[in-house]
This record gives structure tokens, C-alpha cells and sequence, in this order.
């Protein structure tokens, strides 16, 4: 399906553009392009940044599945291992906390005039990325090491797509109501 | 029109939104959201632009190659979409110095900026190594039951949540 568009590299690149653009305003709206709301996710004082996310998961969730189960798209899921999920993942982590931005919402900051995302961040995240890449040969091995035995969490609970994903949804939802009832 | 010069929307509202905005990605350019890529991409335009015909041949290019793509305009897209936005609200403005860490760490540009940047380096360093970013695993991996984005999502919270916190109840004067 859409396998005209989805090889036109021309309107990819507008549509890339344009679904951007969507996504700036989302998350521009949602207070995610701010520092002190990012910041205050890590010190656990605000939790929007999670309440954007999930709610984001859930409601993609269901229509990616519903999609995929009708062979309108595919699925992008890569496996992971502790060498490179783990360790990658908290170097990801300190980097958020003293950025105080991602990859994503570092580029709405500079958008809406933030400089220490603009020059600090930009040059960071350029320098940092370049690093692996020159890296990367050496690296290798041990991305490797400790790979996850499965891929998605259905195989990890024995269960098929549509009752995971209920079950995943179900407790994300009683987290969000939790943090609503904490007045969080 | 008056919505979107509202300041802020309802976090679910947005988070509902950016759901069914990547049933569209899926849909018609057959790609999650992720934005962390780019950076490398970007590194390695640069690297050529700088070095030319010296530039090492380096092995992770040959899989990610160096050019403007899908993604990159995206990220072009998000820094449009996040200035109109502030500029329609009224909050786009210069600033060198977010707020929380003039409280802690006093109105001085440098520091700012020298952490900022060290942050950044370890955003796309982490980002790379783990293969993806608070979208690429933290949305769109999470959302399609991934193992391996559900763990990265938790570590990036549980290394964020340290260094944050050290950085605020420790350092901060």
C-alpha cells in the first residue's frame, strides 16, 4: 500500500517535512521544548514529559497493530543487548539531564529562541554522534555483548499481539490515573 | 485559530496527537518517528564538506549513509513547527539561561552553555550506541512492543533521574 509514495523520494522529504512541523507544534504545546519541564521530569517534580510520552504509545499502539495486522505497514523493531541498550541508554541519560533537552525536543528549543539548545546542544549532540561513528569499528564487540533473547514483549509474556497490548496499555493507563490522583 | 495561541495544550492531548501522527508515518513513508540519526548524518555532512576526498571512509556510513533524508527534514520540521507555535503563543524569545538553573547555578552564560554542550556530546554518543532516542525507543519502539526500546526508555530515565538529581540536590549552590 502507498508503495508509490513511500519510494517517491521527493514527497518523502515534504512529508517528512510536514509531519515535522506537526510534531513541533505537539510538542511545543505540550511544554516538552522547555528546559525547566524536562528538568523537572528528572527531579520528578513534574511529570508531563512522561504523561506525553505514554499517551503517545498507547494511542500508537492501537493503530499501528490494527494496521499491521492488515498488512498496511510494517514494523520497525530492532533487538537490543546490555552492552548497547543498557550502557548506551544511561550515557543517553546523563547527557539528557545536563542538556536538559533531547534529540527531538533540543530542535523545538532552538526553535523558540533557546541558546544553550541551539549552540550548546547542536554542536553537542554533532560532536557526540561523530564520536561513535569514528568509534563504532572498536565499539562493536561489545554492542554486542549480552544480547536480549527476544525481540518483543510478546514473546517475553507469552502472550499474542492484541492482549499484550491491551495488558501494556492497561498498566500505563493506571500509572497516568496514579500520577493524575497524586496531583502529579 | 485562537488554540493555537493557547500557551500550552493537555500533555495527553499532545501525546494523542503525536500517537496518531505516527500512524501517518508508518502509513505513508513506512518509518517511525525518531529524530537522533540525523545528528550523525549531520556529523558526517560536515565531516566531507570539511575534509573532502581525505575524509576516512568510515564503517558505520556505509550503513547510515551521510545525506538529507526522511528524518532529517523531520527534525528541520519540528524546529518550524516549535517556532511557529511559540511565536503564536507569544513564549518564542532569545534566552541564554532557562530558569531552574539560574536559581541554582547563577545568570552566566558560560557554564551553561559548556554543560549544555557536554550533555549534548553524551546525548548523541548514548543515542547512537543504544540506537535510538526518547522517540525513535521511547515512542515508537515502545508503542510496537519492542524489548529492547522499553529497556532503553526505563535506562535513559534511570541515568537521567541520577545525574539530575546530582546536579540539583548536590552541586546546586
Amino acid at each position: 500500500m502507498y508503495e508509490g509514495l513511500r519510494q517517491n523520494r521527493n514527497a518523502q522529504l515534504l512529508l517528512g517535512l510536514v509531519f515535522g512541523i506537526v510534531f513541533g507544534v505537539f510538542l511545543q504545546k505540550a511544554g516538552v521544548t522547555r528546559y525547566e519541564v524536562i528538568i523537572g521530569q528528572l527531579l520528578l517534580t513534574d511529570f508531563t514529559v512522561l504523561k506525553v510520552m505514554m499517551s503517545a504509545a498507547v494511542v500508537g499502539m492501537f493503530g499501528v497493530h490494527a494496521m499491521h495486522g492488515k498488512g498496511m505497514v510494517n514494523l520497525h523493531i530492532r533487538g537490543g543487548s546490555f552492552g548497547a541498550t543498557v550502557v548506551g541508554g544511561l550515557i543517553f541519560g546523563a547527557g539528557f539531564a545536563l542538556l536538559g533537552y533531547c534529540p527531538g525536543t533540543v530542535a523545538g528549543a532552538a526553535g523558540q529562541g533557546a541558546m544553550d539548545a541551539l549552540v550548546g546542544g547542536f554542536t553537542g549532540l554533532l560532536l557526540g554522534s561523530w564520536l561513535f561513528a569514528v568509534l563504532y569499528p572498536r565499539l562493536k564487540p561489545f554492542l554486542s555483548r549480552g544480547e536480549f533473547a527476544r525481540k518483543t514483549l510478546q514473546e517475553v509474556l507469552h502472550l499474542r499481539t492484541w492482549p499484550a497490548a491491551i495488558l501494556v496499555s492497561a498498566l500505563i493507563v493506571a500509572l497516568l490515573l496514579a500520577l493524575e490522583w497524586l496531583g502529579l | 485559530m485562537e488554540w493555537l495561541m493557547m500557551e500550552q495544550w493537555s500533555p495527553y492531548v499532545c501525546g494523542a496527537g503525536i500517537g496518531i501522527l505516527s500512524w501517518l508515518t508508518f502509513l505513508l513513508s513506512d518509518k517511525p518517528l525518531g529524530t537522533s540519526t540525523t545528528y550523525v548524518k549531520t556529523a558526517g555532512i560536515l565531516e566531507r564538506l570539511l575534509r573532502g576526498n581525505r575524509a576516512p571512509q568510515r564503517e558505520y556510513f556505509k550503513t547510515t549513509p551521510p545525506s538529507i533524508d526522511w528524518q532529517w527534514m523531520l527534525v528541520l520540521g519540528i524546529i518550524i513547527g516549535a517556532f511557529l507555535s511559540s511565536m503564536a503563543s507569544g513564549q518564542a524569545r532569545i534566552e541564554w539561561v532557562p530558569e531552574p538553573w539560574l536559581t541554582a547555578f547563577g545568570a552566566a552564560a558560560g557554564p551553561r552553555l559548556v554543560v549544555a554542550f557536554i550533555g549534548g556530546a553524551l546525548l548523541g554518543l548514548g543515542a547512537r550506541w543504544a540506537g535510538g532516542c526518547t522517540s525513535g525507543h521511547g515512542i515508537s519502539g515502545t508503542m510496537q512492543l519492542s524489548v529492547a526500546s522499553w529497556v532503553a526508555a526505563i535506562c535513559f530515565f534511570v541515568g537521567g533521574i541520577a545525574v539530575a538529581t546530582f546536579l540539583y540536590a548536590v552541586l546546586a549552590i
